[in-house]
């Protein structure tokens, strides 16, 4: 272990693994990195432990790179002493940078969660109503799981962040430019999201197929219709976030031919990703009509769970209101 | 004097994990127990989603298996809105899941279970990695298994968009189709593949079967247990991994049930403990008797052992004589060897490979007719396949609209957790007796779950790649006494 | 406060040309209503981001108004239209968050319209009133104090 060589560690909160697996896609890539780097604590794949960070000294980390949503104690306090020792935090993927998938939580809370998992799904038997506890005592042995929270949070709403990677998971090329701007400290202004700003419709190819005036006349869920796979999905009347969501990713969804749904979040001068999209996606609906105009809202099936897909924490309102979950 | 051993975290496992171990007064392992404490809640927030978009959320469960999920909860989705896919759709779907069973399981013998194996339970730490493994096999290797690994991921990221989180599935079919120019060269990668797998069952032969000393801790006690066994098959009762029903033998072998998806209520039920946000699975039919093994608990396995321990066979070739050979070498069927997980692993991604070969000779796998729209009101519908790390069920429920009012997953891993626990505790029991805690307990101890491949893992075994052990032992004032780490 | 019952907090986004002007009319005619509304001038109700509204929820505000041109008469043409198509879509969105229907209204108030616009106040207010505080917490507390 050289003492030059800068140190980082990775971390996982409420995560998924598939940002851990983005860095193993760097493999070959990576390796050189990999020869500059002491990696100090990486859970999944190393023996480094709570311990050891602890004993670390404040600042001796160079970078840390965390992923996934905060909603255990647990990741709290984790994510709390990594910020002590390091000198950059970086919130790896949509997870830590806005929430995520498991930001959808937040039209929920414990109790809910809870009941459906542990009570009224089908396939549990538990005529007892036994639940996870934070303590709970097995023939007379003590042992304890972390506090599950209401409310889901991302990195920045826990800790300091210094830099975003976004992305669900965030592309090979975004990583690897991340990584070597940073052992080359060439750096953007702290607070950055690491991918251009612009919007995904500036780079998107179908974007030439938009029409000089996009209307929309009704509203297409993805099943409803052939997808052209050459059009613009808006004027399809599919739903696609692009217009609200960062570039950077390559299109690969659109390229699949499915619609974006905003993995990427807002560029910077949005603050609410979903109230920004449902902005421009009712400014073009075309009818004046009040009558009309209801009837065409009524067949978006699920705005808020679309429009935040990834993004619900960070939102404006952040959560459904407590009193309303049932 | 009462002792606690704490191991904390144990790696490649959903997220987090971590091991509890009881010691009675004479330092015996009196109880152990392996804690999951993690939870993000899909099965409620799934609830006011578009059931289409749930191929799109789910797959965020697990990111080393999202195809896994994604397949399923496209297959559900056709269930709920009782569309079935074009033949086109179909075998692209069955292409798409066997390159990924293929890359998954490459990429855990190579980088997970495998250093351990191929180098050796009683090796250096330092040794029991990749590196290790291209040290007692070649660095020839090290290129082989990294090309395989990116052609693979390269036809699933043309194919379904994104490898880590697919998103080409639609009720009825796929979001895009195959031309003859990919088709030809994708079928360049599937034939490596097949040279690849039994590559790597020649390896696994030369390096763990001849070697006897191996072989007796893959035959001992300490890692085996008599359980249920249940795998997806097709009409012939041969492995499948998308598509067919679900079946399950009993711990000597005899068809206990056999099931199709719908049914799965019947079977399958989940226990409750406080002391783990994960549920344990159990045969319905059998009952929950605790954590013990037999024919009158309800535990049952899945995952690579378990498939071919419930199929009457292989349903390709190659991959049919390694299968005929290994039970020949273990002893005849079922095998309740946990390690042979290992080779049930590489017997399988050669079946994945020779299925891959067959769709892309398959010329009407470049046919445009890749989807039909749903005409039917949807409802609900459940969606099997067989995950690398096991059987994988999703279920939902709309209301006429096609908004999900309901949804239920039992995931992969987690038809394992009883039994998982209980090959900890086995292993705990069977090496820490007196008091005596050493080193190799820790080996032993990784050796007992990461057959399973637990969900979960990352991959890079590349790096000093140890699991992380520390164990903590406490006198009963709870000070601490002792510490092992590794 | 008045008895210590509760005292709804209204923002009201008015558009320059028609409402904001009839809000006007009834202040200089001395018309008496509710004052619990905190109003703030927009350029046309088509200006209004749907930021604006989520944003006054978060901060506190019970119920929020956008108050514009009737249709037709848009100083800028089609910015009401726009203004009606956000505020469709934002009402739906806006019950998911648990946030009820009535808490969010759009009005078409002209330049000659202070006594509609003093109804309007009167209306909203006692409306909310009897809904009672939003409490828009967005899951704020639960974290540990570092």
């Amino acid at each position: 272990m050289s003492k030059n060589k800068p140190k980082v560690a990775f971390y996982w909160c409420a995560s998924c693994g598939g940002c851990e697996e983005s860095i193993v896609d760097l493999a070959e890539d990576i390796l050189k990195v990999v020869e500059a780097v002491d990696i100090v604590f990486w859970p999944v794949a190393l023996d480094f432990k709570k311990k050891d960070v602890e004993a670390m000294e404040e600042g001796s980390i160079a970078v840390s790179f965390i992923n996934g949503a905060v909603r255990l104690s647990e990741q709290e306090e984790m994510v709390k002493l990594l910020r002590k020792k390091s000198q950059l935090i970086v919130a790896h993927g949509a997870c830590s940078h806005l929430g995520g998938i498991p930001g959808l939580g937040n039209f929920w809370n414990k109790e809910t969660i809870f009941k459906r998992a542990y009570h009224t799904t089908p396939s549990t038997d538990n005529p007892q109503g036994t639940v996870p506890m934070e303590k709970s005592v097995v023939d007379g042995k003590e042992l304890y799981l972390p506090r599950f929270y209401d409310t889901v949070y991302a990195l920045d709403q826990v800790i300091d962040v210094d830099y975003y990677l976004p992305g669900c998971a965030p592309p090979r090329d975004l990583i690897l430019n991340a990584v070597q701007a940073i052992l080359q400290g060439k750096l953007p202004p702290k607070g950055s999201v690491l991918s251009p700003n612009k919007s995904l419709c500036d780079d998107c190819d179908r974007n030439e197929t938009k029409p000089e005036k996009l209307t929309i006349k009704e509203v297409k869920r993805p099943w409803e219709i052939m997808l052209d796979p050459e059009k613009c999905f808006l004027a399809q009347g599919v739903i696609c976030m692009g217009p609200a969501t960062r570039t950077g990713c390559g299109e690969r969804c659109i390229e699949a031919n499915m619609p974006c749904r905003g993995c990427f979040g807002p560029t910077d001068q949005v603050l609410d990703q979903g109230a920004k999209f449902l902005s421009a996606f009712a400014s073009i609906l075309d009818t004046n009509d009040e009558k009309e105009i209801e009837k065409i809202v009524e067949t978006i099936a699920d705005p808020a769970g679309t429009f935040y897909r990834f993004s619900l924490p960070k939102s404006i309102l952040r959560r459904r209101k407590m009193e309303a979950v049932k | 004097m009462n002792k606690r051993i704490t191991i904390d975290p144990i790696t490649r496992l959903e997220g987090h994990g971590k091991i509890e171990i009881f010691l009675d007064d004479k330092g015996d392992v009196e109880r152990a127990f392996l804690q999951v404490p993690e939870l993000r809640g899909f099965e409620q927030f799934a609830v006011g989603r578009p059931v289409e978009e749930l191929p799109r959320i789910t797959p965020r469960i697990c990111g080393v298996c999202p195809t896994a999920h994604h397949m399923a909860s496209t297959r559900c989705v056709d269930d709920v809105f009782h569309v079935e896919p074009t033949p086109t759709a179909k075998k692209l779907r069955e292409f798409i899941y066997n390159t990924f069973m293929m890359e998954d399981h490459t990429l855990h013998f190579f980088f997970l279970g495998g250093p351990d194996f191929v180098v050796g339970p009683q090796a250096p730490a330092a040794e029991r990695n990749i590196l290790g493994v291209i040290g007692k096999v070649g660095l020839e290797i090290a290129g082989k298994v990294i090309r395989i690994r990116r052609e693979c991921r390269d036809i699933l990221n043309h194919l379904c968009g994104k490898v880590i989180h697919p998103v080409c599935g639609l009720p009825g079919g796929v979001s895009k189709g195959l031309d003859e120019e990919h088709r030809v060269q994708f079928l360049e990668t599937a034939k490596f593949a097949v040279e690849f797998a039994q590559f790597a069952l020649k390896i696994f032969d030369d390096v763990v079967l001849k070697n006897k000393e191996y072989v007796s801790v893959v035959l001992g006690d300490a890692y085996k247990m008599k359980t249920y066994y249940m795998g997806l098959v097709d009409s012939a009762n041969k492995i499948n991994f998308y598509d067919g029903h679900i079946r399950v033998v009993d711990p000597e072998g005899k068809e206990f049930a056999k099931f199709k998806p719908r049914e799965y209520l019947n079977h399958v039920s989940e226990h409750v403990e406080p002391w783990s946000y994960i549920k344990f699975p159990f045969l319905k039919k059998v009952g929950w008797k605790g954590f013990v093994e037999g024919k009158e608990s309800g535990v049952y396995r899945v995952a690579p052992l378990a498939r071919l321990n419930a199929s009457d066979g292989m349903a390709t070739p190659l991959a049919q004589e390694h299968y005929d050979r290994m039970y020949k070498t273990l002893g005849g069927k079922p095998v309740h060897n946990t390690l042979a997980f290992h080779w049930a692993r590489l017997i399988e991604t050669l079946q994945a490979a020779e299925t891959m070969v067959k769709f892309l000779e398959d010329k009407e796998i470049t046919s445009p007719d890749i989807r039909k729209i749903p005409t039917e009101i949807p409802t609900e519908g459940v969606g099997v396949v067989e995950a690398p790390r096991g059987t994988l069920f999703h279920h939902y429920k709309t209301d006429e609209k096609g908004i999900v009012t309901e949804a239920n997953l039992i995931v992969a891993t987690i038809n394992n957790a009883a039994a998982i626990a209980m090959s900890i505790e086995k292993a705990a029991k069977a090496f820490i007796k007196g008091g005596k805690i050493s080193e190799g307990l820790l080996n032993m101890a990784e050796m007992a779950f990461r057959p399973y491949d637990p969900c979960h893992a990352c991959g890079t075994h590349a790096l000093p790649g140890d699991m992380p052990l520390v164990i903590n032992i406490y006198d009963k004032d709870k000070e601490l006494i002792k510490q092992l780490k590794r | 406060m008045s008895n210590g019952a509760f005292e709804p907090k209204l923002v009201g986004f008015l558009c320059n040309w028609c409402s904001y002007t009839g809000a006007d009319l009834a202040g200089t005619a001395r018309m008496i209503y509710a004052p619990n509304i905190r109003i703030i001038r927009v350029m046309c109700s088509g200006r209004v981001d749907p930021q604006f509204v989520l944003k006054a929820f978060a901060e506190g505000a019970d119920g929020v108004l956008i108050s514009g041109c009737h249709p037709g008469d848009c100083h800028y043409q089609e910015g009401n239209y726009k203004a009606l198509r956000r505020a469709k879509l934002l009402s739906r969105m806006l019950e998911q968050f648990g946030i009820e229907k009535e808490r969010f209204r759009l009005e078409w108030v002209s330049a000659a319209e202070g006594v509609k616009f003093q109804q309007v106040c009167n209306e909203f207010t006692e409306q909310i009133r009897k809904l009672g505080p939003l409490k828009m917490n967005g899951g704020k507390d639960e974290q540990k104090q570092a």
